[in-house]
């Protein structure tokens, strides 16, 4: 009986954090509705005790059905049949059990039919599901659209959707267009009032749609007339029962090949606003893109999760020269090294995850009352932590799960580079991880304001306050040291940007990268301290891998003066 | 109003045979139940999910869980709960210890009567024992028309339950008239998985005795909510006849217990020639693994 909860550590670590307490208390509002509703929690213990089973649920639909499923959807794939997605037989499986285990709407309020649950326990959920399935995540994580909806959509709209969603239904997020990708300030889908219908009517063309043909999608477009830029862009919702969308094509892809990528025509298809025009993408688009950024990087950790199984599986039974190659030096190294990249993954995620959480439920009891001073301050401080620490877990994550999926086909040998092993469909579906919901390239972008800033810096300092055991001391010190090389480095471009601009665009993803690895080593030390049976030996080895690509960088900065920005110039 | 149909699962608490470790055996021979998890008899979930089709096709009808067993049975029933049935109840008490089939039919029966079901789906056989007796006795006890082996529910109204069944070299549908025993194969329908809010629901139900023992607080919490208490039958509850409880009730008896050791030999390599072929043959035949 395989459970994804059940039989990773790790993530029942992330569970019990401290500062789960809190999010409870903010999410739970005074356990008022426990006399509202009959699975509502009495308190914070019980709370918890109602989030471990339903992670238990989620980790045994993923090990008993997605996963057995995930073979067969990649090779059967979705189709269009009369303008309609038709998703492969073990997708709709998938979707049928989840469905049954009641999972839809986890982070809705109870009003709403929801699970009232984290969005560190989703982002959980959605990893179980992506080691399961990859490319199925994409599917049901974009349930996530609901908390958009939420948190901008009038009374009346989320009494209309999100009942459905926490019933299952599916939803998507029609954003990017043949000309308006990364630069999505271009969208040119119209929208017109239809004073007659009292509705918009959309038209145009969407493309590289996930779920396209979802039931709820939120459609990014343009409501004023002549305009060309962000500001002309306002948010809507289609409802796939009123008709008018169809899918002109599903994307032949490398990887997640059950996740239908859709070419979609919109024919006068009706839409409601949510929230106010013009605010599409400056506000909600941005709101619904760092959701979206955490859950690849969800994503992400599961991928890295079943890539570095099902190397040690095959690097135990696979024997060469009499003996299995896991007790070969060089298969052995990597494969720490694999852990220990997976399990930082996981340490930068769910940081990243209680982060958001805070923030966002004191900005929904805003809504609901003034704050006092003390909460204002607790959300300004983790608004900040949530979008700094966003960019780094999406780009640490994703690329991560490259390199482990990229070290579990080479473990296979020339076995892995066939079809007969999970680990050739794992490489393909990795791919994608670092170039959707922003690049790579693009979080650095967004990252980079942060070592301007100083919200890294000051959080190496807070995390520098923390306790140390006798065995975690010596690394709390080497991370001392690389802090200040931090500062060093960080001092020396913007000194040089002033003397040539483009200098810190230059060496922006070395400096993110060192700041990131600080962050990720000091949040791995923390566990180890906690829990050194557990998690000192990753963490040593987490360590000296990040030490090792921060001198590099540092090498790298040190060698480098401002005749490499022309150098590099195109 | 119209009534409400009630559907009862009988269920066992078996240990997990399927998963046998060394441990699985005492030295004595016997079951190490210490050993091996106890869990929900594989196909009495079967049965589950085909009793939650019938509540879902009637609408106004109730699915319970009958199972007879210690204290810690009850968690056969509170899974059942996370599933979808409405609640449960437990049978238990020293007079049943030891029971074979006959004595467990019997028990079972008189709870039933008391119980009294429209319909009672139960598992083809548990993993422990696999006699697959319990539900036709029980059938014939309450002398009502069984149906075995079912694989799907085709149909269920104006009182009567149309099933495939499963048989040796295909299928037969039936149409029996209720009330009905139902047994039903690992062939159906797969149950369906804990859902979230049920669990959160119903997560403390107790049994009246393990309530005995809970913090007064608990007690009090589950008094508000009576959804949360899960009935149970001592023997004297049922009304039997003692003598066919237990021990006493159980013609069975267990005459000697054998420890069989597998006893694994070299493999035997043999050419692809006449000679060789032939030996075998003749060795097989001398062993009556053939002929």
């Amino acid at each position: 009986m395989a459970n994804f909860y059940l039989d990773n550590k790790d993530l029942q670590y992330h569970l019990s954090h401290p500062l789960m307490k809190r999010i409870i208390e903010l999410k739970e509002r005074n356990f008022a509705d426990a006399n509202v509703y009959d699975y509502a929690p009495q308190d914070a213990e019980d709370a918890l005790d109602s989030y471990r089973r339903v992670l238990e649920i989620v980790g045994d639909v993923c090990g008993e059905v997605i996963a057995p499923n995930a073979e067969g959807v990649d090779h059967e794939g979705p189709r269009v049949v009369n303008d309609h997605v038709e998703y492969a037989s073990g997708t709709v499986r998938n979707l049928e059990a989840l469905n049954e285990a009641g999972l839809g709407g986890m982070t809705l309020p109870r009003r709403f039919d929801g699970l009232n649950m984290p969005v560190t326990c989703f982002a959980m959920a959605n990893e179980m599901v992506a080691r399961a399935d990859t490319g199925f995540e994409n599917i049901w994580g974009l349930q996530d659209c609901a908390e958009t909806i939420n948190e901008f959509a009038t009374e009346e709209i989320k009494q209309r959707y999100l009942p459905r969603v926490s019933a299952g239904e599916t939803c998507a997020m029609d954003l990017t267009e043949p000309d308006a990708g990364s630069d999505l300030g271009a969208v040119m889908l119209k929208a017109s009032w239809d004073e007659e219908a009292g509705v918009w009517r959309l038209n145009g063309c969407k493309r590289f749609i996930t779920n396209g043909d979802g039931d709820i999608s939120l459609v990014l477009a343009r409501t004023e007339d002549g305009t060309k830029d962000a500001r002309g862009l306002s948010m809507l919702i289609y409802d796939k029962r009123d008709g008018g969308v169809i899918v002109r094509r599903i994307e032949n892809k490398l990887g997640i090949k059950g996740s239908p990528t859709c070419e979609l025509v919109f024919n006068n298809a009706p839409a409601v606003l949510v929230g106010d025009r013009k605010m599409g993408l400056i506000k909600y688009v941005m709101s619904l893109m760092n959701a979206a950024r955490l859950g690849i990087a969800a994503q992400s950790t599961g991928l890295s999760e079943a890539a570095y199984r099902e190397a040690l599986k095959y690097a135990e039974e696979r024997e060469q020269f009499g003996k299995p190659i896991i007790q070969f030096a060089a298969v052995a190294e990597m494969l720490k090294n694999m852990e220990a990249k997976t399990l930082a993954s996981r340490a930068l995620l769910y940081e990243t995850a209680r982060f958001v959480d805070i923030y966002k439920q004191l900005n929904h009891i805003s809504h609901e009352r003034s704050l006092e001073s003390e909460e204002r301050q607790e959300m300004k401080f983790y608004n900040r932590l949530a979008d700094g620490f966003t960019p780094i877990a999406k780009m640490f994550a994703s690329e991560w799960a490259n390199e482990v999926a990229y070290d579990s086909l080479q473990i296979h040998g020339g076995s892995g580079y066939m079809k007969d092993y999970a680990c050739e469909r794992l490489f393909r579906d990795a791919r994608i991880l670092n170039i959707y919901e922003g690049t790579t390239q693009l979080q650095v972008v967004a990252a980079i304001n942060h070592v301007t800033k100083g919200t890294y810096l000051e959080q190496m300092l807070r995390y520098e306050e923390g306790e140390r055991s006798e065995a975690t001391a010596p690394l709390g010190a080497q991370l001392v040291e690389l802090r200040k090389r931090y500062e060093a480095v960080v001092e020396r471009v913007e000194a040089l940007d002033k003397e040539a601009q483009g200098y810190k665009d230059f060496h922006a993803r070395r400096l993110v990268e060192i700041a990131g690895y600080i962050l990720i080593s000091h949040i791995m030390l923390r566990q180890a301290t906690e829990q050194e049976a557990d998690y000192l030996n990753p963490t040593k080895i987490f360590v000296k891998y990040a030490a090792r690509k921060i001198q590099e960088a540092v090498s790298y900065i040190e060698a480098s003066d401002i005749s490499d920005v022309e150098l590099f110039k195109a | 109003m119209e009534k409400v149909t009630k559907i009862v699962v009988m269920a066992k608490q078996v240990p997990d045979t399927r998963n046998v470790g060394k441990d699985a055996m005492t030295p004595e021979g016997t079951v190490n139940r210490a050993a091996l998890a106890a869990i929900f008899n594989p196909e009495d979930l079967n049965a589950l999910e085909m009793a939650l089709q019938m509540k879902d096709r009637i609408g106004n009808a109730t699915v319970y869980v009958l199972t007879m067993g210690p204290q810690r049975a009850a968690d056969v029933i509170r899974e059942a709960m996370f599933r979808g049935a409405d609640g449960g109840y437990l049978l238990s008490g020293k007079e049943f210890a030891g029971s074979d089939t006959l004595a467990t039919s019997y028990a079972l029966s008189c709870a039933l009567r008391k119980i009294n079901p429209d319909i009672i789906v139960a598992g083809r056989q548990a993993i422990d024992g696999d006699t697959a007796q319990v539900g036709p006795q029980v059938a014939e006890k309450l002398n009502l028309p069984q149906v075995t082996y079912a694989e799907e529910l085709i149909d269920i109204k104006d009182g009567e339950v149309t099933i495939k069944r499963r048989l040796e070299r295909g299928s037969e549908t039936v149409v029996a008239p209720l009330p009905a025993v139902i047994t039903v194969n690992s062939s159906a329908k797969e149950c369906r998985p804990r859902n979230a809010k049920r669990v959160m629901k119903f997560k403390y139900a107790l049994a009246t005795s393990e309530m005995a023992a809970a913090e007064d607080k608990t007690k009090a919490f589950i008094e508000e909510r009576p959804y949360l208490h899960i009935v149970e039958f001592s023997a004297q509850d049922v009304n039997p006849d003692p003598e066919q409880l237990g021990m006493s009730g159980s013609p069975t008896k267990v005459k000697k217990i054998e420890n069989v050791v597998f006893q694994a030999k070299e493999a035997k390599s043999l050419t692809a020639e006449d000679k060789d072929i032939e030996a075998l043959m003749q060795e097989l035949i001398a062993s009556h693994t053939l002929g």
